[in-house]
C-alpha cells in the first residue's frame, strides 16, 4: 500500500463525502482540495460555489485564496457577493457547504471568533465571514478540523456558528453539521441526540487517540469502521495536480 | 485622448475627499484592493478614521499598524490563505499601542449594510445570526418579526461612508467605471457612500464605455474624482491585468508580527515614496513580470443598432 501523510487522508476521507452531492460551497485550504478531487473522482457534476461570487468554478490551479483569480476565468456565472448569499446560499441552492473551525462543541456548534473573552480576547480569531450564515441555510455542513482537547471541548468560548445547539436545530434551517473529519477520523451525528459520534477510524489511529483528543465523553458508533486508506487514483491527484508543493498536504 | 474631466491625482483625490474623522470604505473582495489608495491616506497622515470592509485584508493591516484608524467595522479577519493580521490584533488583544474599537458582522450582513444604506432603506432583513452569539458581541444586529406573518428575521443597519475607494479595470473621465472579475460589493459600496473614488488601471474614452454597458459596475453620477493609477492594487490582483503578489502576502506576516519591522515598512514602501509610479518601480520588473497572466478573451456580443 502506498504511503500517505494525515493530511492526505484527511482531504481524501473529505472528497468521499461529496458523493452524489450537487451543489457546494467551498471554504479554501483543505476543503478546497477535497471538493477538487471530488470533481475529478466521485463526483463529476459538482459545482464548486465560492463565496466571492463564483458559481461553477473550473479552477486551473489550486486557488491560494477563496477570491483567486482562476476561480473566475472558466466559470459559469460571477456574480455580486449580494446575489450569491441571497439567490444561492439563502434561497436554499446548495447542498454542502464546509466550513472550518477553532472550536467545536459534541454538537457541532462552531467557534471561530475570540479564544476567551470577546472584549479582551486571548487570541482574536477570523470572525464569521459567511460561515454563519451558511450553518444556517446549507442543506448539510461538512467540518474539516484538526483535532485535539483544545479544538473538541465541552463549551465553546463563543458561538460563532450554530450547530445543532443543545441536540436540535429549528424548522426551516438546513440540517446543520452532518459530518466532521479530522486527522483522527470521520465523526457524524446521531439524528436523535444531534450529538457527534465517531463512525470511523483513519488506519493506525486507536479509539483511545480519539478519546484522549476529545474534551468530552465521546459517543462511538455501534458498527465504527476503518476509514478505507487512499487510493494510488486519489493520492495521484492530490500530488500532481492539486497540491503540487505539499501546502496542506504534508 | 479622453478629456480631463474629474481625473487628478491620487494626492489631491486624498487630500480632498478623505478627511479626518471620516468614515472610510476601500472595498474590493480579495479582487481589486485599491493599495496605493491606502498607502495615500497613510503618507498623508490621516487621523481617527473609521475603516470598513468585509475582508480588512493587509491593506488595513498596513492603516491600522501606521495609526489611521479608531474603528474597524468588518466581518472577516484575516490575511487570506496565509493566517492572522498581526497589527490589528494586537491593538484587539492587548490594546498595543493603543485600542481599536470594533464593529462585527457576517459577509451577508456586511453586505446587506450596504444595500441598505445605497437603498436609503433603515434595515436590511436576512436569514442568518440565529443562536450566534454575534448579536450579542454587536448589538447593531436585531431579531425582529415579519410583519407579514411568525417568522423572525435578524435586522442590521445601513452603512453610509463618508468616501468609498473603488478600482476598475477601466473608466472614463467622468467616472463610468467597467469591472470584470469578482464584483464583491463595489457597487453597494459606492452608491452607499457620500463621497466617490474610482481608481483605474486605464482611462477610456465614453466611447469605450458606452460600446460595453452592461459591463458598467458605477456610474460617473455618483463619482467625485477619478485617478487613473495602474498597478494599484499590489500586492492584491486586478483580473486580466496582474495576479495577486503571494509571496507579498507571505511576508507580510513577519513584518506585521513586529512593530518596529512594520514601521521600517512604512517608512521605506510609503513614507520616503512620493507615488505609486515610485512603489511599482521599486518593486522592479522582475517581480513585475512573474504576475502578469496569460490570455483568456471573452467572446464578443452584439448589442444591436436600433435606429
Amino acid at each position: 500500500m502506498a504511503e500517505y501523510t494525515a493530511g492526505e487522508m484527511m482531504i481524501v476521507a473529505s472528497a468521499r463525502q461529496l458523493a452524489g452531492e450537487r451543489v457546494c460551497f467551498v471554504g479554501v485550504g483543505p476543503p478546497n482540495i477535497a471538493c477538487n478531487l471530488a470533481k475529478r473522482t466521485i463526483a463529476p457534476h459538482l459545482e464548486l460555489v465560492y463565496e466571492s461570487g463564483v458559481f461553477g468554478s473550473a479552477p486551473a490551479r489550486l486557488p491560494l485564496s477563496i477570491g483567486d483569480p482562476t476561480l473566475v476565468t472558466g466559470s459559469l456565472q460571477v456574480t455580486n457577493m449580494f446575489d450569491l448569499f441571497a439567490f444561492y446560499l439563502q434561497a436554499g441552492l446548495i447542498d454542502v457547504g464546509f466550513l472550518a473551525a477553532s472550536q467545536i462543541d459534541r454538537y457541532g456548534n462552531i467557534n471561530t471568533t475570540v479564544i476567551g473573552d470577546y472584549a479582551r480576547p486571548k487570541v482574536r480569531l477570523p470572525g464569521s465571514g459567511g460561515a454563519c450564515e451558511m450553518a444556517i441555510n446549507c442543506k448539510k455542513v461538512f467540518v474539516i478540523m484538526p483535532q485535539s482537547k483544545r479544538s473538541f471541548v465541552e463549551h465553546i468560548d463563543f458561538t460563532t456558528s450554530p450547530g445543532h445547539l443543545s441536540g436540535t436545530r429549528p424548522a426551516g434551517w438546513g440540517a446543520g453539521p452532518t459530518v466532521v473529519v479530522t486527522e483522527l477520523g470521520v465523526y457524524g451525528f446521531d439524528g436523535r441526540t444531534g450529538e457527534m459520534e465517531l463512525a470511523s477510524l483513519h488506519a493506525g489511529v486507536t479509539l483511545d487517540e480519539a478519546r484522549d483528543n476529545t474534551g468530552w465523553s465521546l459517543r462511538v458508533a455501534d458498527d465504527l469502521s476503518e476509514t478505507p486508506p487512499p487510493t494510488e487514483v486519489e493520492l495521484r491527484l492530490i500530488r500532481e495536480e492539486l497540491d503540487p508543493e505539499g501546502a496542506y498536504t504534508r | 485622448m479622453p478629456e480631463a474631466g474629474k481625473v487628478v491625482s491620487m494626492h489631491d483625490a486624498v487630500a480632498d475627499l478623505v478627511r479626518d474623522g471620516d468614515t472610510v470604505a476601500i472595498e474590493g473582495f480579495t479582487h481589486l484592493i485599491c493599495f496605493a489608495a491606502g498607502h495615500e491616506i497613510i503618507r498623508q497622515r490621516k487621523r481617527d478614521l473609521t475603516l470598513c470592509r468585509l475582508t480588512p485584508d493587509v491593506i488595513y493591516d498596513q492603516m491600522i499598524g501606521a495609526g489611521v484608524a479608531r474603528k474597524l467595522v468588518f466581518s472577516w479577519l484575516g490575511n487570506p490563505g496565509v493566517g492572522s493580521l498581526h497589527a490589528i490584533r494586537r491593538r484587539v488583544e492587548r490594546a498595543d499601542p493603543e485600542p481599536l474599537e470594533i464593529e462585527e458582522y457576517s459577509h451577508f450582513g456586511m453586505v446587506c449594510r450596504y444595500v441598505a444604506g445605497a437603498s436609503r432603506l433603515p434595515f436590511f432583513p436576512i436569514r442568518s445570526y440565529y443562536e450566534s452569539d454575534l448579536p450579542k458581541a454587536n448589538p447593531r444586529i436585531v431579531p425582529i418579526r415579519s410583519p407579514y406573518g411568525d417568522e423572525t428575521v435578524y435586522a442590521v443597519p445601513p452603512l453610509n461612508p463618508d468616501v468609498a475607494i473603488v478600482h476598475a479595470q477601466r473608466a472614463d473621465a467622468s467616472g463610468d467605471a467597467q469591472i470584470w472579475g469578482l464584483l464583491g460589493c463595489q457597487k453597494e459600496a459606492a452608491f452607499a457612500a457620500d463621497r466617490v473614488i474610482v481608481v483605474c488601471e486605464d482611462l477610456v474614452d465614453e466611447s469605450a464605455i458606452r460600446a460595453d454597458p452592461n459591463r458598467t459596475v458605477i456610474p460617473g453620477l455618483i463619482v467625485d474624482a477619478v485617478v487613473v493609477q495602474p498597478k494599484a492594487c499590489h500586492p492584491s490582483y486586478a483580473q486580466g491585468y496582474y495576479d495577486r503578489d503571494n509571496r507579498f502576502y507571505l511576508d507580510w506576516d513577519a513584518i506585521a508580527r513586529d512593530a518596529q519591522l512594520l514601521d521600517a515598512w512604512l517608512k521605506e514602501w510609503v513614507f520616503d515614496l512620493q507615488t505609486h509610479a515610485d512603489y511599482v518601480q521599486k518593486l522592479g520588473a522582475e517581480r513585475w513580470g512573474a504576475l502578469v497572466p496569460g490570455e483568456a478573451w471573452s467572446e464578443p456580443v452584439n448589442y444591436g443598432r436600433y435606429e
